[in-house]
């Protein structure tokens, strides 16, 4: 394979455009709304027109110079390279980017996943020479099981305390509304109450089109109205003042870290709900396999274990270190998990 | 299998502890015998299987996923059995497994050469939160936070009787307890033991507030008697061989054949088991060499031989005396002692005092001269309560040493600390060099920690797997309870009890203390 056009910082060197750069840069491809992909203060952003609306909705409309939108599988030719985004089934809007120039394909998949998500576009494989992907769950300890037995599993402990409140802490962009429509999926039709800070992304999302049923704001209503209910609030008010309003809360978690239960523990969380809108293991390594790249770079999460597991698969893959992105307690709220 | 690992779970992740003690009362009063009776004998650690060990489950999971793997995923999640659980191959079709008394009996009754392969099967047929639970049963390190005190208070309240009648029947009682849960049920009588024979729970001490407690105490009605450094014991002497056990009840006789084969009488006693020629006591780091053995050696009998300093007597021949003052137990202990005089027993004596204040410099003089640990103070009028009821027995510690030491490596903890850096190896100064006398991991505020853990990881310098050597610039006050040399470690010393007193972030790291300070710590015998 010929040198790869595309820098371990995610810049594509013929065109001087970077992919979710950490820093504001005159041109930049945003993969999806999350904060640790789009910031504010580039000059140009190429983007979904969903994550347009989500960075406008978060950042303001003068988030950014100028914004271009582009659909899903239009191919769009910049100078000699042409960029097509496919669904990376993450969250609404988010893609995944490929690249090509002189025959050689890349595919920056930002975050993914490829589980069923009635709020996100569903993930598209595309094959290509070099794979960057995510790692945030790359290590064979992350399994995620079927979002639906973990939302039998938060109903069930809902029937069965009726004088409890059940506070589920969500990322508030992506988490929250896929939480939400997870709930009506499995018939529960009653209001659901939300956390202020939960509002204007989920007013968004029904904007476009992700339908989430009756929503009313936690936020100045009664401990009595609250009780027996379900709430939606981000995972920092869990631990917080917030939480005391309610009568009795029980504190549940939807995050793919909920799996272990130490750390469960550890964030006091009682009910933890493993529901990841990133890969697992295993559907990483699937991605891997399935794409017939035969480079990998891995960023974002547990970067050795994927290295090493694709190493020992005749891959040539490594390690990004794109910024100083480490594992521990912190990072495991900081992204939607 | 099911139902107690749902019960397993609750326990682990329910931070009430009121809601626990309802969840295992429901627990053990809906699931019939003896499946509840196992239960109760995993959650109190009294069950155990002689061929299924971490290790086997270890190999077992090896068998199936990759070792870097593996150890990368262990380092990440900090506890073996959920590392297992979570990473052995998930199915989507899961089956349940057998029942808890079913699983116990096949764990026990495989040979050994077919265990293996059993395990496998077992790990792959159930959902995630029964291989979890399964892997907790079989390695039989629960980690989920419970303690047998709290199954015990759960028993208590599901057949309404009191805690000390349940711990008074406990340690003569076997899985999977049919007998006890007739009786909590009132089905049966209450479990006939033989006194003699079986562990009577003890009393034990609150640590003295100086501030607060001194002033309210009239030194009067106090006994002091120094705080031996040695293990608490429970002698029991009667018909046939005496019976030696720990403070919590473990059969500790194999490890102190000396003691057993040569003590008589008819009696309960309570002591404190030390090691030493001539029955006086050596150091704390002598008797561990012969509490690391389940079977002392002629070596170890002979260089360490173990004596008991007895303090206090529950049963004279067949009369139960507990509930008699702590003057007349002992009164009744000195007499059977001098009727009985034998070598491998002798009576702690009692320090006479007059003032808390002359108590104080006593207590400071032994802590100098020889090294005591403090002082205990017992109410005069006090019956021998099981547990550690207030009020009655207190223990006045020396104040702790310390030194100033800088933190040289830091090791991800495990259990409820698993992903944070905050298992710490300090040293100090030998010339220009830093070397290190121990480690610490407790101490500090679940805040300091944090920040703890952040510090470590910005200024890490090398990373060897889990632990992570670092920028030698922080500073630990760390105390100590006593220091000896030691062949064991590097620097030629080794604290007894460390932990760490303050964190000064402060204090630049060539204040710290130097070898030769550490080594003055050690008493000179």
């Amino acid at each position: 394979m010929a040198a790869p056009f595309l820098e371990r910082n995610l810049r594509i060197t013929p065109i001087d455009t970077f992919i979710d750069p950490p820093q504001p840069r005159d041109r930049a491809i945003i993969t999806h709304g999350h904060a640790d992909h789009a910031r504010s203060g580039h000059g140009s952003v190429l983007a979904t027109p969903d994550t347009i609306a989500i960075m406008k909705t978060r950042y303001g409309e003068t988030c950014a110079g100028s914004f271009q939108a582009l659909d899903y599988g239009e191919p769009l030719q910049i100078g000699p390279v042409t960029v097509t985004l496919f669904p990376a089934g993450h969250i609404l809007g988010s893609a995944q980017v490929l690249m090509e120039h002189r025959g050689q394909r890349i595919v920056v998949t930002g975050d993914y996943k490829r589980l069923d998500d009635r709020t996100a576009q569903p993930f598209e494989l595309v094959r290509c020479d070099l794979l960057v992907t995510e790692a945030t769950f790359g290590l064979p300890v992350f399994q995620h099981p079927d979002p639906a037995i973990e939302t039998a599993r938060l109903l069930r402990s809902r029937a069965h305390q009726p004088d409890r409140s059940h506070v589920i802490g969500c990322y508030a962009l992506g988490k929250a509304q896929r939480m939400i429509s997870l709930i009506r999926e499995a018939g529960y039709d009653a209001p659901i109450y939300l956390h202020g800070a939960m509002v204007r992304l989920c007013d968004l999302y029904e904007q476009r089109g992700v339908p989430l049923g009756e929503l009313r704001p936690a936020t100045g209503t009664s401990k009595a109205e609250l009780t027996g209910q379900i709430i939606i609030a981000p995972p920092s008010a869990l631990k917080d003042r917030w939480s005391r309003r309610l009568a009795d809360p029980v504190l549940a978690m939807a995050s793919g870290w909920m799996s272990v239960k130490q750390r469960a523990r550890q964030s006091l969380v009682e009910l933890p709900l493993i529901i990841s809108d990133h890969c697992d293991w295993n559907e990483l390594n699937q991605t891997i396999s399935d794409c017939g790249a035969e480079r990998i770079w891995v960023t974002h999460g547990r970067e050795d274990a994927l290295v090493y597991h694709c190493q020992s698969q005749g891959l040539i893959a490594e390690p990004l270190s794109i910024q100083a992105y480490e594992d521990g307690p912190e990072d495991d709220e900081g992204d939607g998990g | 299998m099911k139902r107690f690992a749902e019960l397993l779970e609750l326990l682990a992740l329910t931070p009430s502890r009121n809601r626990k003690i309802a969840a295992l009362s429901t627990y053990f009063r809906e699931v019939p015998d003896p499946d509840r009776g196992y239960a109760l004998a995993i959650l109190t650690g009294a069950l155990s299987f002689k061929n299924v060990k971490p290790a086997l489950l270890r190999e077992v999971v090896l068998d199936e996923v990759d070792p870097t793997l593996f150890g990368m995923s262990y380092d990440y999640v900090g506890d073996l059995g959920e590392t297992i659980a979570l990473i052995w191959p998930h199915q989507d079709e899961a089956e349940e497994l057998p029942s808890l008394s079913k699983l116990i009996d096949l764990l026990d009754t495989t040979p050994k050469a077919q265990l293996p392969q059993l395990i496998a099967g077992l790990l792959t047929r159930p959902s995630i939160n029964e291989r979890w639970a399964l892997v907790k049963l079989a390695t039989g390190a629960l980690r989920i936070g419970i303690s047998a005190r709290l199954a015990k208070t759960a028993l208590a309240d599901m057949g309404g009787k009191d805690l000390q009648d349940i711990e008074e029947v406990w340690h003569g009682l076997a899985p999977p307890y049919i007998d006890l849960f007739a009786w909590l049920e009132d089905r049966g009588s209450r479990p006939d033991i033989d006194h003699t024979a079986r562990f009577h729970p003890l009393m034990l001490s609150n640590p003295i507030d100086e501030a607060k407690d001194l002033a309210q105490l009239d030194p009067a009605d106090f006994a002091a008697e120094w705080k031996w450094d040695g293990i608490r014991v429970q002698l029991i002497l009667g018909n046939g061989r005496a019976s030696l056990f720990s403070r919590t009840g473990d059969d500790v006789a194999a490890a102190f054949p000396d003691i057993v084969d040569n003590t008589f009488g008819n009696a309960v006693l309570d002591g404190e088991l030390l090691v030493g020629a001539d029955r006086t006591p050596s150091t704390f780091n002598d008797l561990q060499q012969r509490l690391n053995r389940k079977v002392a050696t002629q070596r170890h009998l002979a260089e360490h031989p173990a004596f008991i300093r007895v303090y206090d007597m529950l049963f004279d021949g067949d009369d139960d005396i507990r509930t008699l003052p702590w003057a007349e137990r002992r009164a009744r202990l000195s007499d059977w002692l001098q009727n009985n005089p034998q070598s491998r027993l002798d009576l702690s004596e009692v320090i006479t005092f007059d003032s808390w204040d002359t108590l104080a410099r006593i207590r400071r003089q032994g802590a100098d001269e020889h090294g005591h640990e403090g002082v205990m103070l017992k109410l005069k009028s006090s019956p021998y309560v099981p547990g550690r009821p207030k009020g009655l027995w207190f223990k006045w510690k020396r104040d702790p040493n310390v030194l100033d030491a800088i933190l040289m490596y830091a090791q991800r903890g495990h259990g409820k600390r698993s992903s944070y850096y905050s298992d710490y190896t300090f040293g100090v100064w030998k010339g220009n060099e830093i070397v290190p006398i121990g480690k610490a991991y407790f101490g500090f505020t679940d805040e300091e920690l944090r920040r703890l853990d952040k510090w470590v990881r910005a200024n890490t310098t090398q990373a060897f797997g889990p632990v992570r050597e670092v920028r030698k610039e922080l500073v630990f006050e760390v105390a100590f309870d006593s220091a000896q040399s030691s062949q064991r470690h590097k620097s030629g010393v080794a604290l007894r009890f460390p932990r760490i007193n303050r964190i000064r972030w402060d204090k630049p790291a060539v204040e710290a203390a130097t070898l030769s300070d550490v080594q003055a710590f050690i008493p000179a015998t």
